[in-house]
């Protein structure tokens, strides 16, 4: 490598008689050995739950390419045709080019079949590892400064993806998607004022008309595909520029990433891992049926299947509409369906206003504006996780209420009672999911700090000399201990006392008081860890009493070195 | 410490480091009140690497070597094997079956998977196994550039922005912003030719006074005696079929296409008989009916799908997608479910034939609501 440094190859690059050097010609090119300097070993944190959006990347990356390899094929027409392929059940019948072309795909062209359906097992496998990936960086406090942008975008994705999903459910334009955009059609009628223009200029006329699914196919091979790779791509960057977060441990600090180098660890690790999530896809693609578009028959707008139900990532949708109460409102010659507009077109909208504007008022509510590189383990964060949970319950019942004919009859309920329990259920339950949460974190920080502070249980019981029982606690280990201290110390903000030394007042201006207010109800309850001396009186305690012995003790002794390590980062958790 | 092939001269560097905060440009924000002195139990720092059992046993170390090398060779062999399939197996699934899928997409996604997944396995065993596995650190740089770095960025950006006279020239600068917003507009009306404006076109459908009611799937014109009480059949105007004209000649499908779709999309109907007693007819609307036949859009009054489910017992109408419930003994009104219309009804009537005809269009919009519908 040092040959290639400029200086010394500069002169040399042309000599006759010289080795040629693949690194120098492309240095000299492109100057990337400054980049690759710093990159090849940057370094990567390792935990299970980091892979989540490395799936969601690898069956995009699957998406692409099976997705290719369907418009070698498809085509994108609703014009009329006999089909005469080689699927006997529906020779001779009346269909678009596009369910034609879809059949062809599936029955003769050879791993058609396969390649289809790795490109719909994939679909879901790419929504539901965003949404997870989400879920994982919500709860672990990841969207903290410096990393509000990238929460934006990671939402921008999942939007982008489930309306990419949902166009290419549509394109085969089989009975099922033909339904599903039927629905897609009613919603856009539902908007005020100009959904019947909306509608009139997306479908070309009057639905379904036969420009839809052309128009359709260029959003989804062409636009969004183009705009996710574009996000992805800043994304990406953002990532290795902030570098990942970490979950902190000994060692491992708010200044410090600690893991394995790029190259060669993660290039394999990442790598291999591409094979695996490619090699599921395809066994999936292989031995498990998808969307057998052939059972369900070309689109016909006065036929419909029961039980229809669209992909599960549209469901809390579906669940929406279905549990919505028949409100529609007339006046002066208009009509407003609410019926439809508010669980379509309004509950979408607000649930991804929630999640975009979330990082910033929790930022606001804590008046925390400094960079957190740290993970935090969710019942640290009582509120936040509570919050999570109740969201994720509201999203659970919508899902229910989608799936009320399917559950009805499995489950012998009536499909009124389901629908009463979820519209019920919609604003009572994530209300309990909340309380029942942030409950469950606060006894779980009161049993960390009791390990803390007297050991864990060992389940040993013994009867003292008197005849009282009583269990042995054992000191955690130095580690363990430590991992139960990484956590921050945190206050609720406090407001300016309302006089000052001199008795002057000082004006407390309203917002300042919502937002203290607010700081005691996040952060009010917790239960904090010990300080230096509490740990050591208890210590103190437990080793008159005999229980926590002396060997072991030292690891967790306030101040003290570990046991036979000499190295130390003489580090606060949390800078 | 054993003898370590991995030995990196960076890394006892990195171990032996304090944080120091040159070390990292930049302070990162400090959290006020974590002051290291109060942290009950100080951070251990990272543990002494362990090595593995491959880096210290020379034969396991080869095992694990051959043992990724085979994972290789065999993801190869499954690729070979993948063409076979290709050329063998026809593809359908009315062939060869194999677990209940065609062989050909069976034995296609099952070679390629398992080639796939052998390589993966292959490539992280190996990362596992063999390649260095110390812990590397590597200290974080605040976001933010430096103070000097934005000072000059902004120097540069005013410096930029005088020379060009862009505050200054507020005429130019006025103008050209106006030209630009403008351009909008070209942006915005080209997208007109996406579709015709709505009109009136959501309000009619192809029914109209005589047009025959035929069953969707036979075609066949419907008589009131081909019912029987409790009998729903889905139906369609005549004119989308080859059907008989009024002088008994034969007349071609007046719709295909495209139109025949858009169409069939409004005009598909339910025709149901029930014994008169049953029904309780809409005021106004008392003669729309033949001796308890009442004749019903098929398009929910939701979002648009066509219902189908009949409830014989009840009288029920039911919508498969949301489960809209509507009482046909009762003008079609909702008895449960999201729908907040009536279904609306085509008054019927019988030609000199004695088939069942439409009296009129319908006499309001069918399908889901929308703003201009009143
Ligand atoms: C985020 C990315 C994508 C998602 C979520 C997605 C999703 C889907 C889904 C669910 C289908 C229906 C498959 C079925 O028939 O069961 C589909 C069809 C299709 N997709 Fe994609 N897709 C994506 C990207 C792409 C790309 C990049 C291309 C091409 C360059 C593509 C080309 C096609 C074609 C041609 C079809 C119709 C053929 C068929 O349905 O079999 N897709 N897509
Ligand atoms: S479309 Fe009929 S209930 Fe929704």
């Amino acid at each position: 490598m040092s040959t290639t440094t400029s200086k010394a190859s500069v002169g040399r690059g042309g000599q006759k008689g010289q080795k040629p050097n693949p690194v120098a010609w492309l240095d000299e090119r492109t100057g990337l050995a400054a980049l690759s300097k710093k990159q090849l070993r940057k370094v990567f944190p390792d935990h299970w739950s980091f892979m989540l959006g490395e799936i969601a990347l690898w069956s995009f990356v699957i998406l692409l390419l099976t997705g290719v390899f369907l418009s070698l094929w498809f085509k994108p027409s609703m014009t009329e045709v006999e089909y005469l392929g080689s699927y006997a059940n529906l020779r001779g019948l009346h269909m678009s080019e596009a369910y034609a072309s879809t059949l062809e795909i599936s029955f003769d062209v050879r791993g058609g079949l396969l390649m289809r359906q790795m490109h719909h097992w994939s679909a879901n496998l790419f929504i539901a590892s965003m949404m997870i990936h989400m879920l994982r960086v919500f709860f672990t406090g990841a969207f903290r400064k410096p990393r509000e942008i990238n929460w934006l975008i990671g939402l921008g994705l999942l939007q982008l993806g489930i309306i990419e999903g949902f166009a290419g459910y549509s394109l085969p334009d089989d009975l099922l998607s033909g339904i599903g955009l039927r629905i897609a059609e009613g919603i856009m009628l539902s908007i005020p004022v100009v959904g019947t223009y909306i509608t009139f200029f997306v479908f070309g006329g009057e639905f379904p008309g036969d420009d839809f699914i052309p128009r359709l196919y260029t959003v989804h091979v062409l636009l969004i595909p183009g705009i996710l790779v574009a996000l992805i791509s800043a994304h990406m960057l953002l990532l290795v520029y902030h570098k990942h977060t970490q979950w902190p441990g000994p060692g491992r600090t708010n200044n410090n990433v600690v893991g394995y180098p790029l190259m060669p660890v993660y290039m394999a690790k990442a790598g291999g891992f591409f094979f695996i999530v490619f090699g599921v896809t395809a066994l999936m693609g292989g031995l498990m049926q998808i969307n057998p578009i052939w059972l369900y028959g070309p689109y016909n707008p006065s036929q419909v299947t029961a039980d229809s139900q669209p992909d599960w990532y549209m469901g809390w949708l579906d669940g929406g509409l279905r549990i919505m109460p028949a409100w529609e409102t007339t006046a002066f010659g208009f009509t407003l369906s609410w019926n439809v507009f508010v669980p379509a077109v309004v509950l979408m909208g607000l649930l991804f206003t929630v999640l975009a504007v979330y990082p910033f008022i929790e930022r606001w509510i804590t008046g925390d504006t400094r960079e957190h590189h740290l993970l935090d383990r969710p019942r640290n964060q009582p509120t936040r996780t509570a919050f999570g949970v109740a969201g994720m319950t509201a999203f659970g019942v919508l899902w229910i209420a989608a799936g009320n004919d399917v559950i009805g009859p499995m489950f012998n309920l009536s499909i009124y009672a389901i629908t009463w329990f979820c519209r019920i259920g919609l604003f009572v339950l994530p209300v309990l999911a909340f309380i029942i949460t942030r409950r469950w974190c606060l006894s779980l920080q009161r049993h960390d700090r009791e390990v803390l502070l007297h050991g864990y249980e060992t389940g040993v019981i013994v009867r003292s000399p008197e005849g009282a029982y009583s269990e042995i606690h054992a000191p955690i280990n130095p580690v363990s201990a430590y991992n139960l201290t990484t956590h921050e110390r945190r206050s609720p903000l406090e407001l300016p006392p309302r006089e000052d030394a001199n008795g002057v007042r000082a004006p407390q201006p309203g917002k300042e008081r919502v937002r203290a207010r607010l700081s005691r109800f996040w952060y009010g309850d917790d239960v904090d860890k010990p300080t230096a001396e509490e740990l050591e009186e208890a210590h103190h305690h437990a080793a008159e009493h005999g229980q926590l012995d002396g060997g072991r003790h030292v690891g967790i002794e306030t101040g003290g070195h570990v046991g036979g390590d000499d190295f130390d980062l003489e580090q606060a958790p949390n800078r | 410490m054993s003898p370590d092939k991995f030995h990196d001269p960076d890394f006892e560097r990195h171990k032996a480091g304090k944080d120091n905060p040159e070390d990292y440009g930049h302070d990162l924000d400090r959290a006020p009140d974590s002051d290291p002195d109060a942290e009950p139990i100080p951070n251990p720092g990272l543990p002494e690497h362990t090595p593995r059992p491959t880096d210290v046993d020379e034969r396991l170390e080869r095992r694990a070597e051959r043992q990724v090398a085979m994972l290789f060779l065999a993801a190869g062999l499954l690729s070979v094997l993948f063409c076979v399939a290709y050329f063998v197996f026809e593809p359908g699934i009315e062939g060869e079956t194999f677990v209940g899928m065609g062989a050909s997409n069976a034995s296609l996604g099952l070679t390629l998977g398992l080639a796939m997944l052998l390589i993966g396995i292959g490539a992280i065993q190996w990362a596992r196994k063999l390649m260095g596995d110390h812990e590397l650190i590597e200290y974080r740089h605040g976001a933010p550039s430096s103070a000097e770095d934005r000072e000059e960025a902004l120097a540069a950006f005013r410096a930029g922005s005088r020379e060009s006279g862009f505050g200054r020239r507020k005429l130019i600068r006025n103008s050209m912003l106006g030209s630009l917003a403008l351009l909008g507009l070209p942006a915005v009306v080209l997208l007109r030719d996406l579709g015709p404006l709505p009109g009136r076109k959501l309000e009619h459908t192809v029914w109209k006074r005589g047009v025959r009611v035929v069953n969707d799937v036979t075609a066949l014109p419907l008589r009131p005696e081909d019912l029987r009480i409790g009998q729903l059949v889905n139906a369609e105007p005549a004119s989308f079929f080859e059907h008989e004209g009024p002088d008994g000649e034969t007349v071609p499908a007046e719709y295909e296409g495209t139109e025949l779709i858009i169409e069939k999309g409004k005009a598909a109907v339910i025709v149901v008989r029930m014994s008169p007693e049953e029904i309780t007819p809409v005021s106004g609307r008392e003669n729309w009916g033949i001796d308890g036949i009442v004749c019903y859009s098929k398009i929910c009054t939701h979002v648009g799908c066509p219902i189908s489910l009949w409830e014989q017992q009840t009288r029920l109408l039911l919508c498969p997608c949301h489960q809209s419930t509507f009482d046909l003994t009762d003008g079609a009104r909702v008895t449960f479910g999201p729908a907040a219309r009536a279904l609306p009804q085509l008054p019927l009537m019988v030609d000199e034939e004695g088939y069942i005809v439409a009296m009129s269009d319908f006499e309001e919009p069918v399908g889901p609501s929308y703003w201009e519908r009143g």
